[in-house]
């Protein structure tokens, strides 16, 4: 296959293909029991969601680590700290709307200024969630988690590289925010594809721009690049699971080498992964800079793929800003 | 085990000492929370010299009992508390709300040994305390947890949220102390948004209930030390704010305010005779 996936990463032989499709929330599920097995102070507290937040697994697999705390985010993350403050490494579970979005001043006393070891899980995250609608599409949680010291925010691409996540979170002492979304979404990377927390990843090498993604927009990325190399355009992509901390290094290098940059994500663009970017772009090589993201507006329900597809935030949002970009080099 | 008079009265001399270092950080401060602080210096007395197993040379013990201070705008009673018990050097209290100082305006965890969470908005101390408790619970450690809350702090919905929980999983090594003194900022209690009938809420919850006169060192540890079967137990400590100085006594406007060096004074020499009086202060319940 003629394409520049950087071999290194192992990606799926069948991306371009037809790829299997899973819901990242099944790899946080198994990845969370792995944890587990692995540590025994791993726990894990669930607000009446435990099958949808994929939490059943563990909690068959360690009935007695598992906490279920009712519908009630805000006194989950106390618990949670408390817990954590005990020698646990509680994983605590809701929808992303509640889990960083309700219980945020939680997060941010009783979790984020003592640097207790809570893992926070938001599930069915960004605007796929469908037709539920507006109220439970999160869409600002990158945002609200992003600002708070000490915290890791990672938003993971696939099945796979949830998992792997979801496992490798345990082993760093600190807390952590990683969203992921309920539907199914391309398998892009595979068993061996390498992950590693903070190091945002060259899926694709390119010269003339480099889309910066994460979450369910890698995909629509590394489609977006091999449409625009039939138009001759070279498009590095590159994978941006951990928001913060940031790779500076491979976003500066990204800037120089290519000279414009499209992020893209689900997410709100104010606050979420194409701010992060600019902030490091603008203090270190302003190059210019288009945004795949919700445009500052509500979603609403509708199908998934409907929704992704009325907003932009698929193939041709992304071939659009890139030409947009490439325009303003 | 009966406490002897000896025990009783080397406690209330601990409660004069603790207002009498809250009164001297928080004229130095300029800024801080002296009603509260003072109101329950009898309680952290009891607690922190007779109650809890703890080691100040050793702060991160793993079976040591955890106190957290839920309403924790009254930490000038609790670094206090810490700086009597041993856990620093007492020349330190004068550094309250100071840049740099290990004594925040309100409590961070790790800046300080000894405390157990970081603390000021509201009701979050409860959850934390529960999630130790459970912790401890799930481990069959013998620990047990402490956690103050303040009455006007139990308008938050966090707090109920947590008080379910509690009694949903039984924690009997769980003792929530609720300090019972009527005012919140806007006013009482009970005309800012009613608690009563608080005994039977909490009751409801699945708690035992014991009320206690908050200034009674002998009842607090009567109260702390009765234990029903597998319930977790509340101490509904009515209290007085600003107990032990004359003048700030039930005042709303000490609330939030600390003294000026004359009335600081003022309050040092009313607290010395209390001493030489054996520490005894008048309870008003009994």
């Amino acid at each position: 296959m003629s394409n520049n996936l950087n071999k290194k990463f192992h990606l799926a032989e069948n991306i371009f293909d037809s790829p299997d499709q899973v819901p990242a929330r099944n790899g946080y599920g198994e990845g969370v029991v792995e944890a587990g097995e692995a540590d025994k102070n791993v726990v894990v507290l669930c607000c009446d969601l435990t099958e949808s937040t994929r939490n059943a697994k563990f909690k068959e697999t360690f009935p007695n680590r598992f906490v279920e705390v009712g519908i009630a985010e805000q006194n989950m993350a106390g618990l949670a700290a408390g817990m954590a403050f005990s020698g646990k490494i509680p994983y605590m579970s809701s929808y992303a709307t509640f889990n960083p979005g309700r219980n945020w001043d939680q997060i941010r006393v009783s979790i984020c200024y003592s640097m207790a070891n809570v893992k926070i899980m938001g599930a069915h995250a960004g605007i796929s969630v469908g037709p539920d609608g507006a109220t439970h599409q999160a869409m600002e949680d990158i945002a609200i988690t992003r600002c708070l010291p000490n915290l890791t925010v990672i938003v993971p691409c696939d099945y796979w590289e949830t998992k792997k996540a979801a496992i490798e979170i345990a082993r760093i002492e600190r807390p952590v925010y990683m969203r992921f979304g309920r539907g199914k979404i391309p398998v892009i990377t595979t068993d061996n594809t390498p992950f590693q927390i903070g190091r945002a990843d060259t899926y694709r090498e390119g010269n003339d721009v480099t889309v910066i993604a994460c979450g369910s927009l890698v995909y629509e990325a590394l489609i977006a690049a091999e449409k625009l190399s039939g138009d001759g355009i070279s498009v590095r992509v590159i994978n941006c699971h951990t928001v913060k901390p940031i790779d500076e290094k491979a976003i500066i290098k990204a800037a120089k080498e290519t000279g414009a940059i499209v992020s893209a994500e689900e997410h709100q663009v104010h606050g979420g992964l194409g701010s992060a970017v600019a902030e490091v772009v603008a203090a270190n090589s302003p190059v210019p800079m288009e945004y795949v993201a919700l445009m500052d507006r509500f979603g609403e329900s509708g199908e998934p793929n409907e929704l992704m597809k009325k907003f932009g935030l698929d193939s041709k949002g992304i071939i659009k800003a890139v030409k947009k970009v490439l325009k303003r080099k | 085990m009966a406490v002897t008079d000896t025990q009783i009265e080397y406690l209330e001399d601990m409660a004069t000492h603790i207002r009498e270092d809250i009164i001297i950080m928080l004229e130095k401060a300029g800024s801080g929370h002296s009603a509260g602080s003072l109101g329950t210096a009898d309680i952290f007395s009891t607690l922190y010299f007779h109650i809890m197993k703890h080691d100040p040379k050793n702060p991160d013990w793993e079976d040591r009992d955890r106190f957290v201070l839920s309403n924790a705008h009254i930490c000038p009673v609790l670094y206090a508390t810490l700086a009597e018990a041993g856990y620093y050097p007492k020349k330190e209290i004068t550094t309250l709300r100071k840049l740099g100082s290990r004594l925040q305006g309100h409590p961070h965890k790790g800046a300080l040994p000894g405390l157990e969470a970081s603390g000021g908005p509201l009701a979050q101390g409860l959850s934390i305390a529960a999630g130790m408790a459970m912790a401890a619970k799930m481990d069959d450690k013998r620990s047990k947890v402490f956690c103050m809350v303040g009455d006007g702090e139990m308008n938050e919905g966090q707090i109920w949220e947590a008080l379910m929980f509690i009694g949903k999983n039984r924690l009997h090594n769980f003792t929530l102390i609720v300090d019972r003194n009527n005012i919140q900022i806007d006013g009482f209690t009970e005309d800012v948004m009613p608690l009563e009938p608080l005994k039977d809420k909490l009751t409801s919850f699945g708690f035992h209930v014991i009320e206690v006169d908050g200034h009674n060192i002998r009842r607090l540890i009567e109260a702390f030390e009765e234990t029903i079967f597998e319930k977790p137990k509340v101490l509904l400590a009515h209290t007085i704010p600003g107990k032990g100085v004359d003048f700030m006594e039930f005042k709303p406007e000490w609330h939030g305010k600390p003294p000026n060096k004359e009335e600081a004074e003022k309050a040092l020499s009313e607290l010395e005779q209390l001493r030489s009086l054996g520490g005894k202060i008048t309870c008003e319940h009994e």
